[in-house]
């Protein structure tokens, strides 16, 4: 059963409500690292909400993704805990990662969300092996990666997109191009038209879909799926889309101007959505408005959450480096804590 | 010496970062054959803005954004070098040094050799280390250990903007690969550069950075500045000598052994982690060629052999700063 079935009603409106908890989840991520409460980078996902939300709504709840460094909305759309994930932003010891990861390390491996990543192009590789795994026990479930356009011209995309075709492994290859790698465009970094061009380069199926259109999105994700598990190994599916924010917050923005930004606007894949749902009768204003109402109650017990967390304490600095403790981290820490001891021999 | 020109020369105030523009400025006003190329090095003028508009200076020939794909233009770089190029690459962030990994060491490093000497490999790579941004692990590392280790490759890491400039010219014009390891955490610290555009630093030598008699703080990148300020607070209690290691290699042997001979004592500060690190080797060197005149056990700050968690709680444990330096010092003075 698809985690969430947009052939039913309850299904897409369900669709349109992880959209809009992906979109306030991400503002109000702004905000608060603009007041300095979140540290590091954070990547927004402010405008391509539908391809997250359409691909995983495709995927059964055991079935595995790999994401991004721009992947707070793979978790959400995974079905990940926004409270639990704004704690970790925030660096708790209450987060996904009990704080050691932040939002370029979410992961909840017993979701199947196998981490955002901060390594350009490092998901696939990973994807596919978590399909290798399911290809050797025999398990009926799938691997998405989700990648950016600028992951297309990495090597570990390649040679990881070429394994899984030559083993016919099930795992889908999901391509947000959302125009820009930073603030260099597709087109200086690619010289194909289309990303899903690549595609016959591994002889596996390549299709560009609407990235602003769940429906769309959904449908793609959901045949390349069925492909997957039948054993005829991978899909590439590029999804175009935007991001309404920069690179990473921050980001002046100097490589594109107001004019193209408001274009996509106008293309918003929630108010799309929603139109479409009202236009078949499926939702109503005061329902979207109850929606999005419940949607803020959500995002503020986040807020509220992590700033109730606690930080890690700073010893819990040396724990998970191995499966047990390793006498040389524990001499080191000893060290260091134990400012003006004896350490190095009496003398 | 350079530390003798810096008196001479006429010197400007100038941020690190800003020296090490000045470096590329010059060095590509100098040379046709130099150019740039990386990750939104042009437009964007670089994820830290160190290339700045160099793009509008020189055009996009010679300030190249490239594809995401390490591997293949820090190679392209190296096949650039090996035919008459003297290119400098920018690797955003050395994490991902693994990534352009087997170019780095099976050809950048080994083709002059492998060749019988028939070949210059006139390349430089610039990259980022460090923590303290909360950027956590796969943006924070410091990998430059890798690099002095492995035979073939120079590696650089200043501490200072003279040193930052005047050792990038140097990298640059070598005919050999240089690795240029840029702390994020000093981009905006400030000090005297000399404007001379002959200014350069040769590779391989340290700097004595201040005179002390008691005990020796060998330092890299912004623990430089930190062994600085831990000399002055023990001022007139503790006479610290602090030296900017600079080139991790080749390393300046004959700088540190003269040092332990006026001292005796020495701590190792780098913001590698602590097993097999710099430190490793500077304290090797120490006890092949000064063990008589230690008065007591080498101490060496780093990292302890995790990696770079994100919670700043965590990360101010594990990363190294000048109290780490000050522990150091009392456990041995
Ligand atoms: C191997 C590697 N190289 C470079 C980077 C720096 N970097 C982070 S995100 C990014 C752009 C990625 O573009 P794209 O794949 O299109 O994803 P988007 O940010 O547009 O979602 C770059 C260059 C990185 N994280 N990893
Ligand atoms: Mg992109």
């Amino acid at each position: 059963m698809p985690a969430i079935d947009l052939e039913t009603e309850d299904g897409r409106n369900e669709a349109l409500r992880r959209m809009y908890t992906i979109r306030r989840f991400d503002e109000t991520a702004a905000e608060h690292f603009a007041d300095g409460e979140i540290p590091g980078f954070v990547h927004l996902y402010v405008g391509e909400e539908a391809v997250g939300v359409g691909a995983c709504a495709a995927l059964e709840d055991d079935d595995y993704i790999t994401s991004t460094h721009r992947g707070h909305g793979h978790c959400i759309a995974k079905g990940l805990d926004p409270t639990v994930m704004m704690a970790e932003l925030f660096g708790k010891r209450e987060g996904y990662c009990n704080g050691k990861g932040g939002s370029m390390h979410i992961a909840d491996v017993d979701a199947g969300m196998l981490g955002a990543n901060g390594i350009v192009g490092a998901g696939p590789p990973l994807g596919t092996g978590a399909a290798l795994t399911i290809d050797q026990k025999g398990e009926d479930r799938v691997a998405l990666s989700f990648g950016g356009d600028g992951s297309v011209a990495q090597g570990q995309f390649f040679e990881a997109a070429n394994l899984a075709s030559t083993w016919d492994l099930p795992v889908v290859f999901l391509i947000e191009n959302n125009q820009y790698g930073e603030g260099t465009p597709v087109g200086e970094q690619h010289n194909v038209d289309n990303l899903s061009d690549t595609a016959a380069a591994y002889d596996i199926p390549g299709i560009t879909v609407d990235g602003m259109d769940v429906v769309a999105v959904n449908e793609a994700v959901a045949e390349a799926r069925e492909r997957a598990r039948d054993g005829e190994g991978p899909t590439f599916i590029e999804a175009e889309t935007y991001r309404y924010h920069g690179h990473f917050e921050g980001d002046e923005e100097l490589y594109r101007d107001s004019a193209e930004v408001e274009y996509w606007r106008g293309r918003d894949p929630i108010d799309a959505f929603a139109e479409r749902l009202m236009d078949r009768g499926e939702l109503s204003e005061e329902g979207f408005e109850e929606m999005k109402d419940e949607v803020e109650a959500t995002i503020e017990e986040a807020i509220e959450h992590a700033h109730s967390s606690t930080d890690p304490e700073p010893e819990e600095a040396y724990d998970d480096m191995f499966d047990g403790e390793v006498p040389d981290i524990t001499a080191f820490a000893e060290r260091l804590r134990a400012d003006g001891g004896e350490q190095g021999g009496e003398l | 010496m350079a530390s003798a020109g810096l008196e001479r020369e006429e010197t400007q105030t100038m941020t690190v970062r800003e020296a090490i523009r000045e470096a590329l400025r010059e060095e590509m006003a100098r040379d046709e054959d130099v150019f740039l190329l990386g990750e939104d090095i042009a437009t964007m003028g670089g994820v830290l803005d160190v290339t700045g508009d160099l793009y509008e200076e020189f055009g996009r020939d010679r300030v190249r954004d490239t594809p995401i794909s390490e591997a293949g233009f820090i190679g392209a770089a190296t096949g650039a070098a090996a035919t008459g190029s003297r290119p400098v690459a920018e690797l955003m962030f050395s994490d991902f040094m693994g990534v352009a990994m087997e170019q780095i060491m099976n050809q950048m490093a080994k083709m002059r050799y492998m060749f019988g000497g028939k070949t210059e490999m006139p390349v430089t790579v610039r990259t980022t280390e460090g923590g303290g941004m909360g950027a956590a692990s796969q943006h924070s590392g410091t990998v430059h250990t890798w690099i002095a280790h492995f035979p073939g490759l120079m590696a650089v890491a200043p501490g200072t903007p003279a040193a930052a400039k005047g050792l990038l010219k140097s990298a640059i014009r070598s005919n050999d690969p240089v690795f240029f390891f840029e702390n994020k955490m000093i981009y905006e610290q400030s000090g005297e550069v000399p404007t001379d555009a002959e200014f350069t630093i040769p590779l391989g030598e340290a700097n004595v950075e201040r005179e002390g008699t008691d005990v020796t703080v060998v330092a890299t990148q912004r623990l430089v500045g930190e062994s600085l300020s831990v000399a002055e607070e023990l001022d007139g209690e503790t006479s610290v000598e602090v030296i900017d290691l600079r080139s991790l290699y080749p390393l300046d042997t004959d700088t540190i052994v003269e040092s332990l001979g006026k001292t005796g004592r020495m701590v190792v500060a780098d913001e590698s982690p602590l097993s097999y690190g710099v430190h490793a080797e500077v304290m090797a060197r120490a006890v092949e060629n000064a063990f008589y005149s230690l008065d007591a056990p080498i101490q060496r700050v780093g990292v302890p052999d995790t990696h770079m968690p994100f919670s700043p709680s965590l990360e101010g444990e594990v990363l190294p700063d000048g109290e780490d330096v000050r522990g150091a010092i009392d456990r041995i003075v």
